[in-house]
């Protein structure tokens, strides 16, 4: 039944756990047979250092998931191939998250129970993000997020055994905010998705707009799955603000923006936002692919050492996709977590999260001017942010002129403003 | 699970033949034993605690589903709302009001039956595909109301801030723990089970039993049917209900998608799976349905055609589910059964 | 005010939306006796078809071809599988099939196209506002709605006129007796089931020229759907027709005042129709009982 995977790209991430398995199950073998646990590809003597990775597979997340998994698992064969991590094999193994919290947990929960993985990654949602946050605190383990932007996950909920690695919603809204402000105008409009995500973001740039002395003349929470904008949209014509900031995330901004470019909107109030994300702009037809907004690490950076050759080889993997950030952040999270076990030269939890803090990513792994740490006090990641703006008449996949790489330390709050207070356990 | 047992009407007079009758309390005895073993033997076959609470918790709110479609002949495909409802009052209380767990499942399965027991009726009122319809349609209301009260509900991202805290007994305090649990999860599906089985063998079951069958005949007779279906709709809703308590217990978290309709198919098919006429038919389903579920979903990406296989080959091979099959199949070489069984 | 004429309208656009895929929805409904749950997946189906013939066919070749690709495919569920279970009288045997016939064709989707978004480009003809003040109204919108005038026209003068569409007419009111008389109602309802699908995948082919392609498109659209049926009153095409508008253009005006309620709105229109006159607008009493 999926014999076309052979051909199509994003199922390269099936790679070792692919079709014989599905047939195994599609015979209908016994319970024994489905209590088995999957074999790793890795054949060695040493006991596996394994990691559990939730992330979206399916939902309408899954086009991010599928991302991460692919930079997750692009780093596992890397490491694989250089000798493991302290002479062991390092195993992936990757659940489906379905972007709903409650799968996101019962997941992990198996992952934890009965893989005996020794740490856990993943998530592109917040709201996963946060229920994993605490589910892995219960049971003593190390979670990475990879993808929940979320500020509270390194905030006011941060937990001694959480770090992250994408940026936090604050520095995605203070990439761009001085362009947007400085460049379109003080009266602001916001469309932002109904979760936790959004809902920071807009505080974010609502805290950072007030400062500057900008107002807001008008919101709307749309709900996730939103088809329609169109009600939304009549609402900021008769506004008329100076910039519509969208805060929406996956799909839904994919809709938003096709909508706005049919009313021609865009062609009159400027429109921007925080996060920007390669699959999106790859989903948009050209007419709709405008507007400014950050990314958070981006394939063409001619300046940074070591970015093309990963770029080549992961294209060659992944038969000629371009890795987008959420690749980048797969593959530096299962790196910063070898990392972590070498500097610690153990798999306790305590250890690697001591180890983790303050561990600087090496250019290498980086891919990005600077040196990216994992922030001792709030366990955040200060990578840089790429703000710039789409390009309407680009073709995959250079779609996306990043106008300044800004260090994340110009842009992330100090850990003493981030509400986080770290309590370690006894 | 040693002898399955169905109610139809030849199985409800059976009560009173000794030698049947006590066939099924050991049965259930036995199965009762298994299911207290359950964390000692287990891991031995290479499961998890949690699993086996997950799968009774899926089998009490399919058995109480169950109650309506297979013993009353009334199709709701909306029980994810009453399953919700619980899950969120439990999530609610817990998190607003009161620190002690049972009084918290009490609330959630309180509100989540008072719901079924306000909404039977309007359902109640028209029959087959139309009641389902219905019953669909009910459900979703509840899934965007969940979704969009944000302030109360936590929206979107569900409902946090809650835990399973510990239970203080005279002398005994009981972590609640995933064992603990496991066992409260047990308690609630035993005392579940045995409400269901005391309605079926009672007069009000044998009137549930008489409507599936046949529903024109008992209007005929005077019986006001649409009230029996809506009373089995509120037991039944209640039973879903406690169930989304433990499920929110469970994870200390829910979400709408407790609410959602892809949930009621899955109860659906957990109880058309094992057997909807069977009284542990659910039982089986779920045990089915969730261990097939855990493992693929880590083996395959496409784990969704598998599940969609399953609804798929069972709708058209295993009409009866796999008790029914089992007996039809055991009617065949032992005509002593066939004679018992027959209609 | 004008902002409450803007969104009723608005309303109304999409409500002529919803009710073309309430149609392909209520025909399937009343000759195959069968709730689709895949009903969205096949919308999904259709559009990723297009997507892909859209290269060699454009976007007006893609319109036609695609819905009965989409067909061609009901063809074969209904041959193989949905036939072998009329003579099951309960209901939730063919619920469930369709149900799991939706995950599979969600998953096959993914697997086959991938995860990723696509957009599927509409002629630059239809892709901007007629107007400056009404510009919600751009040629897209109503191009769906003149879409959806015109197939509910076209399957309207079918059931009327064409002989296939008298009996399926006839056979959503008694069966057995056509049966009898010597129509083959097997055949009768395979065509059934693949006008219901066509409609599907015209729906689906609009719904992605103006949201784009993702596997789980179908999921948000078929609920309101259902709705629409709901409140227009089952067994009747009209009513379908009717629903779908009511329900666009309630929640249109309700985003007016209250644009947290407007998904609820259409719920609780149906919770006081069921509750006022339980067989809908134009239902016929007893029907499928």
């Amino acid at each position: 039944m999926n014999d076309q995977s052979n051909d199509m790209p994003n199922l390269g991430i099936t790679d070792h756990l692919g079709r014989r398995d599905l047939i195994k199950v599609g015979a209908g073998v016994g319970l024994t047979a489905l209590m088995a646990a999957p074999m790793p590809s890795w054949a060695a003597s040493e006991k596996p250092i394994k990691i559990g990775m939730v992330d979206p597979i399916t939902s309408i997340f899954a086009a991010l998931g599928h991302s991460e998994i692919k930079g997750a698992k692009f780093a596992e064969e890397e490491i694989n191939k250089k000798g493991g991590i302290m002479g062991r094999p390092l195993q992936l193994l990757v659940e489906d998250g379905a972007g709903n919290p409650g799968t996101t947990v019962t997941k992990a929960q198996r992952l934890v129970t009965r893989d005996k993985v020794d740490f856990l990654m993943g998530t592109v949602n917040s709201a996963s993000s946060l229920a994993l946050s605490q589910y892995a605190a219960r049971q003593n383990k190390l979670f990475l997020c990879t993808g929940g932007h979320v500020d509270s996950v390194t905030g006011a909920s941060c937990s001694w055994n959480t770090f992250r690695t994408c940026s936090t919603t604050w520095m995605l809204t203070s990439g761009d905010f001085e362009t947007l402000f400085k460049k379109f105008g003080k009266k602001w409009y916001f469309i932002t998705t109904d979760y936790a995500f959004g809902e920071s973001e807009q505080a974010d740039y609502t805290k950072q707009l007030k400062a500057a002395g900008g107002t807001v003349v008008g919101g709307a929470l749309a709900p996730v799955g939103t088809t329609d904008f169109s009600s939304y949209l009549i609402d900021v014509k008769a506004k008329k603000p100076d910039v519509l900031c969208l805060l929406l995330a996956g799909d839904d901004q994919v809709n938003c923006m096709k909508q706005i470019a049919q009313f021609g909107i865009d062609k009159k109030i400027a429109v921007g936002g925080a996060l920007m994300e390669l699959e999106l702009l790859q989903a948009l037809p050209e007419a709709a692919r405008y507007g400014w907004w950050t990314m958070e690490w981006y394939w063409n950076q001619p300046k940074t050492p070591h970015v093309a050759e990963f770029v080549s080889a992961y294209k060659a993997k992944y038969k000629g996709q371009y890795p987008s950030a959420r690749s980048w952040f797969g593959y530096a999270s299962v790196h910063a977590i070898k990392l972590a076990v070498e500097k610690a030269k153990s798999t306790d939890t305590i250890k690697v999260v001591r180890a983790m803090e303050g561990l600087v990513l090496p250019p290498e792994i980086a891919l990005q001017p600077g040196a990216p740490e994992y922030r001792a006090a709030d366990h955040q990641l200060i990578l840089s942010m790429f703000p710039g703006h789409a390009i309407p008449t680009g073709k995959y996949p250079n779609l996306f002129d990043v106008s300044a790489i800004v260090p994340g330390s110009q842009l992330a709050l100090p850990a003493s403003a981030t509400g986080c207070k770290m309590k370690y356990p006894a | 699970m040693s002898t399955p047992s169905s109610l139809s009407r030849t199985d409800a007079a059976a009560t009173t033949t000794n030698p049947k009758f006590n066939r099924r309390v050991i049965g259930n005895l036995l199965l009762g034993l298994v299911l207290i073993a359950v964390p000692f033997w287990l891991p031995l076959v290479g499961g998890y605690t949690d699993l086996a609470s997950r799968v009774l918790i899926y089998a009490l709110a399919a058995m109480g589903l169950n109650l309506l479609l297979g013993f009353t002949g009334g199709l709701s495909f909306g029980h994810a709302a009453y399953f919700g409802l619980g899950a969120y009052g439990v999530g609610l209380m817990l998190k607003y009001e009161t620190h002690n767990i049972f009084i918290a499942l009490l609330a959630g399965t309180v509100l989540g039956g008072a719901a079924a027991a306000l909404l039977g009726p309007i359902a109640a009122r028209r029959r087959g595909i139309y009641f389902s319809m219905i019953t669909i349609a009910i459900g979703q209301m509840f899934y965007f109301i969940a979704v969009r009260w944000n302030s109360f509900t936590g929206g979107y991202d569900g409902l946090t801030g809650f835990s399973r805290h510990p239970v203080h007994l005279p002398g005994l305090t009981l972590p609640m723990g995933s064992l603990d649990f496991y066992y409260m999860v047990l308690i609630c599906f035993g005392l579940g089970a045995w409400g269901l089985w005391t309605i079926l063998n009672s007069p009000l079951g044998h009137t549930f039993v008489a409507i599936r069958e046949n529903h024109k005949r008992l209007t005929f007779l005077g019986i006001r049917t649409q009230r029996y279906i809506a009373i089995s709709f509120a037991i039944s809703g209640t039973i879903a209900a406690l169930a989304g308590g433990l499920d929110a217990m469970y994870g200390n978290f829910t979400s709408p998608n407790v609410l959602e309709y892809t949930l009621s198919g899955n109860f659906l098919i957990i109880a058309v799976l094992g057997g909807m006429r069977n009284f542990w038919g659910p039982l089986v389903g779920a045990v089915i349905f969730i261990l097939v579920r855990d493992y693929v979903s880590s083996i395959t990406h496409n784990w969704m055609t598998v599940i969609g296989l399953i609804f798929v080959v069972s709708v058209l091979f295993f009409p009866l589910g796999i008790l029914g099959s089992i007996k039809d199949w055991r009617a065949l070489i032992s005509p002593r059964i066939r004679e018992q069984d027959a209609p | 005010m004008v902002l409450l004429l803007f969104n009723a309208f608005n309303g109304l656009i999409q409500g002529a939306f919803y009710a073309l895929m309430a149609l392909g929805l209520a025909l399937i409904l009343g000759l195959n006796a069968t709730i689709n749950f895949a009903h969205g997946a096949f919308m999904a189906l259709a559009a990723y078809f297009a997507f892909t013939i859209f290269p060699y066919t454009g976007f007006w070749g893609a319109l036609i071809i695609a819905p009965l690709l989409a067909a061609g495919v009901g063809f074969v569920v209904e041959t193989t599988m949905v036939r072998r279970l009329y003579t099951r009288k309960d209901p939730i045997y063919t619920l469930l099939l369709t149900f799991g016939l939706a995950l599979i064709l969600q998953d096959m989707i993914r697997t086959i196209w991938g995860a990723q978004g696509q957009p599927l480009a509409i002629p630059a003809m239809l892709n901007h506002p007629l107007s400056n003040t009404y510009f919600f109204v751009t040629g897209y919108r109503l191009f769906v709605v003149g879409v959806a005038l015109v197939s509910t026209g076209a399957l309207f003068a079918v059931l009327r006129f064409s002989r296939i569409g008298i009996r399926i007419r006839a056979g959503n009111s008694d069966l057995e007796t056509i049966a009898a008389l010597g129509v083959n109602i097997y055949l009768l309802r395979t065509i059934n089931f693949m006008i219901g699908i066509l409609f599907a995948g015209v729906a689906g082919i609009l719904a992605a020229g103006q949201l784009g392609l993702n596997p789980n498109m179908g999921d948000s659209l078929i609920m309101p759907a259902f709705v629409a049926i709901v409140v227009g009153g089952v067994g009747s095409l009209l009513g379908s027709l009717l629903g779908g508008l009511i329900i666009g253009l309630a929640s249109g005006i309700v985003t007016t005042f209250a644009p947290a309620a407007s998904e609820v709105v259409i719920y609780v229109i149906m919770g006081v129709m069921l509750v006022v006159r339980p067989r809908g607008l134009l239902g016929q009493e007893g029907l499928f009982e």
